[in-house]
């Protein structure tokens, strides 16, 4: 049968505290052995990964597919090809696609698409409710049952506290976490950038911190109220970090997640007018990418996800309050990671991997993010001193909306492997 | 990237002195009947206005035939954009026919500036949104020096709905790179502090009346519902809190010009009294604007 050998790595597996240069033998798509000086046997493929990081398999806890009913942006195939492109070996779905990802139906649908198309696993994260339209509670139990990980009307926010409330009692009685996208959309409403001397000299309406912030401390008080694992999507403000850390001062089951771009661009890196610079929850304020560039340190934010949302060129060439919200984000998340978290020291190299493994694993209940003997193989290769220039034309997203073509990055992807096989790796 | 005119806050005080010179030139140039000149014969302006505009629209097509050149005028009703066509493509499809420079009007901020990055051809911005009105500001400018030997050390009061202004904005960036104090007004909810930051000798205060003491000039805004979302102000006591009414003026220096950019809402804004007054120079702005545009157009369009 098939096997792999992943020889002489910088082996780091935050669940083990692993830290050391060994082997890795994998058959079966199983991890057989985690020892020093493995030899290769019959047609054993051999990895050299002298220099490199091997890894857990990196998760992605927030990304749109688009699939089914955006097939223009992205599919559950590229997509998935742009996550092993960008070292994930699973990526979580957000359910704002055309049906809502609301029902077990359409669960199925995307589990069997994904293990018919897609490189890297999938885990669809359901609709809290109908449509996404805040009103009345989506089927989360069926979706449960089908496969869903969490529940989420991300894109849109669940404006209704009430309607929150319920969500909340039922996503714990089913035992899955509830994510909100935190956004008061009277206080966003029509809303294109981040509020403030920006968006007053480009002349374009603000999206207010307070926007996310409100939303934040009335879910923290909703969780206490409900018992309920919640989760805040892509968090940015600076006031949000301070209440999701409050909370957990409290003892409270609340987590976060950040993007790499809210933690390496502020508002006033935005290309005038250039729409791919635009996505909610807005690039904020220098103070805000502080706030949660501390928050991450200090342990307010447990997790690093993308919040990748393709948009294909013909929408986001337009006039820039026209352009729908979202940039790419799967190929230059470990890039990102690197140059702002891990080469400036504010994190460790073994913090970051716990930020894309067993973190997001601890929110959701995968059965993933760790490197164990008996384990399925999905490792990430990456290395920390290359230099490399991301080249969004060669991306594997269908869509070409990222603001960091050409950004020259040192360290990131080599290899990403998903049980066993060899899904993505770097041309040499 | 083409070399038409986006802005006022990138222009440097040469730039600004060398429009409003040769601005001043046809101002005279004009006066009695107006000859027509050949500066730009031969050459196309296409005027496109996403955006109703009756004086903006006028006044560049007249400073372009003025100036000799021919020019087609394009209105978002009138086009293929009533029809759903893109931005992109529209400018596309005119630009295939090569005209020496595009006049744009376009609600959304921005606009003008997406194109001039996909488009060789220069742009002039006639009004973008909440952002820029550059050749407002120049009018604007010109028509104080006709009243006043220098902006420097002038104080000039801008009141009214500051946030969805453009002229506003235009006129900040102008009036402080030549030392003028400016002092804006209006409504809270219509001037976030954020603005006084804009650029040097920006102030601002809720009450008209510590706006306009000691004021040179006073430059009223339309109330832009067009652009708001909400009521940000109850429109009922607007004109009692921010309407312009004759017995302010007795705060304002003696001499002090009343300015609007247009279209004025008579009761809304500023009384009849005061537009119909001796301290209005509304109707000379107008006048000033088709020197101003005929300045713009020599410059963009003139330069082989």
């Amino acid at each position: 049968m098939s096997s792999l050998l992943i020889k002489n790595g910088r082996v780091m597996d935050p669940a083990s505290k692993l830290d050391t240069i060994t082997d890795i033998a994998i058959s079966d798509g199983k991890i057989v052995a985690i020892d020093k000086g493995i030899e290769s046997f019959g047609d054993t493929e051999v990895f050299d990964a002298s220099g490199r990081i091997v890894a857990p398999g990196f998760i992605d806890m927030h990304v749109h597919l688009r699939e089914p009913g955006f097939e223009h942006s992205e599919t559950i195939e590229t997509g998935g090809r742009a996550a092993a492109a960008g070292g994930f070996t699973s990526v979580c779905c957000m359910p704002n696609t055309n049906p809502v990802n609301d029902s077990a139906v359409v669960t199925t649908y995307i589990i069997e698409r994904a293990r018919r198309a897609s490189p890297v696993h999938v885990f669809p994260i359901g609709a809290i409710t109908k449509g996404s339209a805040g009103e009345e509670l989506a089927s989360i139990g069926a979706m449960k049952q089908a496969g869903i990980v969490a529940i989420s009307d991300d894109g849109r926010p669940v404006m209704n506290a009430r309607v929150m409330r319920r969500a909340m009692e039922s996503a714990r009685a089913f035992g899955l976490p509830v994510i909100n996208h935190c956004e008061d959309l009277n206080l966003s409403a029509g809303g294109d950038m981040h509020e403030g001397f920006e968006s007053i000299k480009l002349g374009l309406r603000g999206i207010p911190a307070c926007s996310e912030d409100v939303m934040v401390a009335r879910d923290i008080l909703l969780a206490e109220v409900t018992g309920a694992r919640y989760h805040v999507a892509h968090i940015s403000a600076r006031h949000s970090v301070e209440m999701v850390k409050f909370a957990k001062m409290r003892g409270l089951p609340v987590t976060s997640e950040v993007c790499p771009h809210h933690f390496t661009l502020c508002d006033s890196d935005i290309a005038p007018y250039d729409s791919n610079f635009k996505m909610k929850p807005p690039l904020r304020s220098c103070f805000d990418v502080a706030a949660v560039t501390e928050g991450l340190v200090n342990g307010a934010i447990d997790v690093i996800a993308t919040d990748h949302a393709p948009h294909p060129g013909s929408e986001k060439m337009q006039e820039f309050e026209r352009c729908p919200f979202g940039i790419t984000g799967l190929e230059t998340a470990i890039g990102l990671s690197l140059e702002q978290l891990v080469h400036t020291g504010r994190i460790s190299l073994m913090r970051m991997i716990e930020m894309y493994t067993i973190e997001p694993n601890r929110v959701l209940n995968l059965g993933k993010g760790r490197l164990e003997v008996g384990g399925a193989a999905d490792i990430t290769i990456f290395d920390t001193g290359r230099e490399w220039a991301f080249d969004l034309n060669k991306s594997q997203s269908k869509s070409r909306n990222s603001p960091f073509d050409g950004r020259v990055f040192k360290g990131g992807q080599i290899a990403t492997i998903v049980t066993g096989r060899i899904v993505w790796r770097l041309e040499s | 990237m083409s070399n038409g005119l986006l802005g006022i806050e990138k222009l440097d005080r040469a730039e600004i002195e060398a429009y409003l010179n040769r601005a001043k030139f046809f101002q005279t140039h004009g006066e009695g009947q107006f000859k027509k000149l050949d500066t730009l014969r031969g050459k196309t302006l296409v005027n496109l206005f996403f955006e109703n505009s009756t004086r903006t629209r006028t006044s560049f097509e007249i400073a372009a035939k003025r100036l000799g050149a021919d020019t087609i005028s394009i209105s978002s009703s009138g086009s293929s954009v009533s029809k759903g066509e893109s931005l992109v493509d529209t400018l596309n499809t005119l630009a295939a026919m090569r005209p020496h420079a595009i006049v744009m009007r376009h609600a959304a901020s921005g606009a003008p500036h997406f194109l001039a990055r996909h488009l060789s051809m220069p742009i002039i911005n006639a009004g973008d949104g909440m952002h820029e009105h550059p050749t407002q500001a120049l009018l604007d400018a010109l028509t104080i020096l006709d009243h006043r030997p220098m902006l420097e050390g002038l104080r000039v009061a801008i009141i009214g709905d500051i946030i969805h202004s453009r002229v506003a904005r235009s006129n900040i960036y102008l009036l402080s790179k030549f030392g003028a104090e400016v002092v804006l007004c209006g409504p809270a909810p219509m001037l976030p502090p954020e603005l006084a930051k804009l650029a040097p000798g920006v102030t601002i205060t809720h009450d008209i009346r510590e706006a306009i003491g000691g004021a040179h000039v006073i430059m009223m805004l339309r109330v832009q519902l067009e652009r708001q979302h909400e009521t940000p102000f109850p429109p009922g006591d607007y004109f009692r809190f921010y309407g312009l009414r004759l017995e302010h003026l007795s705060l304002a220096q003696p001499d002090a010009i009343v300015m609007h950019p247009g279209p004025i809402n008579r009761g809304r804004e500023i009384s009849s009294e005061v537009a119909d007054s001796r301290h209005s120079v509304i109707l000379n702005q107008v006048e000033n604007g088709v020197a101003i545009r005929m300045a713009v157009l020599e410059k963009v369009m003139g330069a082989e």
